[in-house]
């Protein structure tokens, strides 16, 4: 865990007159699972959307790999491919079958030939499960089969970098456990992932270091175990027992 | 059902009876439904309604591309658009002010009078062309009503996956857009096969044209109900078939018995 996959500098982002993001500045080592928590509007979401560049930013840089992926005439297309991300509504392509979903991008924007893809794509589905809905369209799959396809379909681009944004938040809460379980596999692979979560469980036990969110800023970062069970911010701790009253934790 | 039934027979029956006790519906009868003129004229007036079908068949498939690209440019974001997405309103708010008689007429007549060298003199050319500017306006409206209805949510996936803005709305929101926009697609199909009887105001022998000849030869109005009979003829197996397409469409994403 020495080399540097991500590096956030001094990121700014406003929506008109919000400013959303206010200075962020946080590192991720290759291999390393970075857990974001927070209540909602507390800008999880939008910084992962700025490291996938879905969103210009106002000020500040990035830098993936070594390349500042914030620089004017950045290919975005290509920083995209090599960066997986995961949306709370799965967004799922509702006109194409799963292995339609699945192909797309390595098909489209990697260039693969079908058939390749397709082998890809298959061996993806079989191993999470999701072999015999290959040929079904998104509707007709509970919402845990969903965000597993969408997260195969992440996967199939074979990114150095997952992005999940509050994966589990949008499930019926018997389908969160088989979505977890996916990540936490993927997380023992070691697949470097920045995760917006509420599943408090998921970052304590996966997590090697959790920030807590709060304005647009990181108001405290450390290891589950210091935030968790010793959070030194007034603020974070108010958010924590929120959380302990609501079952959560 | 049994309800139904009878009010529809009370209904039309109660319609027919006024109709026929109208002081002149016998003059009436026998200028509209003289059925020996009726089988006598079929063959010519048909084969004059192929050369609406040829126009409505030409036009429509230009309109199919143009109009979708019109959509497109119109919905290019951010300001180095602006200019491309400032002249698609333009085209499409003047084209669809315009009454298409008056395009047809003013192309049809006007363009062949210009006399410069090379450029098509037969109205049926013109005619195309009107017909495609003025429907492509309106089945660009369609079209971008469509693009306008898909989440931006597909486009970020579509994009996070590294696929261009183009893939994007090629594999992704395009298709989309289209099944949501079938039924309307084909209300102004249905439009412009009916607007192709306009064409006959160049002068041109088409089914119109072509009834109002026997019509005249004649002094009696059957070549029009032979006329109507084609152009419903041609749309009611249109209007089935876009609604087995929707069908079978919804039937495919959303099979019957699968709970969720």
């Amino acid at each position: 865990m020495t080399e540097t996959a991500l590096r956030i500098e001094g990121l700014h982002k406003s929506f008109g007159k919000l400013e959303v993001l206010r200075g962020i500045d946080l590192e991720l080592a290759e291999h390393e699972v970075v857990c974001l928590i927070g209540a909602s509007g507390s800008g999880k979401s939008t910084l992962l959307r700025c490291v996938n560049l879905l969103e210009p930013i106002d000020a500040g840089r990035i830098v993936l790999h070594g390349e500042e992926i914030t620089a004017p005439g950045t290919d975005v297309n290509r920083v995209r491919r090599g960066i997986g991300i995961v949306f709370q509504a799965f967004n799922l392509f509702p006109h194409m079958s799963v292995v339609e979903n699945v192909t797309l991008g390595p098909r489209k924007a990697l260039g693969l030939p079908k058939a390749e893809a397709r082998a890809r794509g298959d061996e993806l589905l079989a191993r999470f499960g999701l072999a015999a809905k290959r040929d079904d369209y998104p509707d007709r799959l509970s919402g845990g089969q969903q965000q597993r396809v969408a997260i195969v379909r992440a996967l199939a681009m074979q990114p150095r970098l997952l992005l999940l944004d509050e994966v589990t938040s949008a499930l019926d809460p018997e389908l969160v456990a088989e979505v977890l379980e996916v990540m936490r596999e993927l997380a023992a692979e070691g697949m470097t992932m920045l995760v917006a979560t509420h599943e408090m469980g998921f970052a304590r036990d996966v997590a090697h270091r959790v920030c807590f969110l709060d304005g647009g800023a990181i108001l405290e970062e450390g290891t589950p175990a210091e935030i968790f069970a010793a959070p030194r911010e007034p603020r974070t701790r108010q958010f924590l027992e929120r959380i302990v009253e609501a079952g959560r934790l | 059902m049994l309800i139904a039934f009878a009010s529809t027979v009370v209904f039309f029956g109660t319609l027919a009876f006024l109709i026929t006790r109208a002081p002149g519906w016998d003059n009436f009868k026998a200028y509209f439904f003289d059925w020996e003129l009726y089988r006598e004229s079929l063959p010519e007036i048909a084969s004059a309604f192929l050369l609406n079908v040829k126009i409505f068949l030409i036009a429509e498939s230009i309109i199919l591309v143009t109009a979708l690209a019109l959509a497109i440019l119109r919905s290019l974001p951010g300001p180095v658009f602006f200019p491309i997405r400032a002249l698609a309103i333009v085209y499409a708010d003047l084209f669809r002010g315009l009454p298409t008689i008056l395009v047809i007429l003013m192309l049809g007549f006007g363009m062949p009078a210009l006399g410069v060298e090379g450029i098509p003199l037969d109205p049926v050319f013109w005619a195309v062309v009107a017909l495609v500017l003025v429907y492509t306006a309106y089945v660009s409206e369609v079209y971008r009503a469509g693009i306008e209805s898909v989440h931006p949510s597909q486009d970020a996936a579509a994009r996070s996956l590294g696929l261009t803005r183009f893939q994007s709305l090629r594999h992704v929101v395009v298709p989309q857009a289209i099944r949501r926009v079938i039924p309307p697609l084909l209300n102004d199909f249905i439009g412009l096969q009916k607007d192709t009887a306009l064409v006959s105001t160049l002068g041109v022998v088409e089914v119109l044209r072509q009834s109002q000849i026997i019509e005249a030869a004649r002094f009696n109005g059957t070549p029009y109900l032979v006329a109507a009979t084609l152009f419903v003829a041609l749309t009611i197996p249109l209007a089935r078939f876009t609604d087995w397409l929707v069908a079978r469409d919804r039937k495919r994403r959303l099979a019957a018995g699968v709970a969720q």
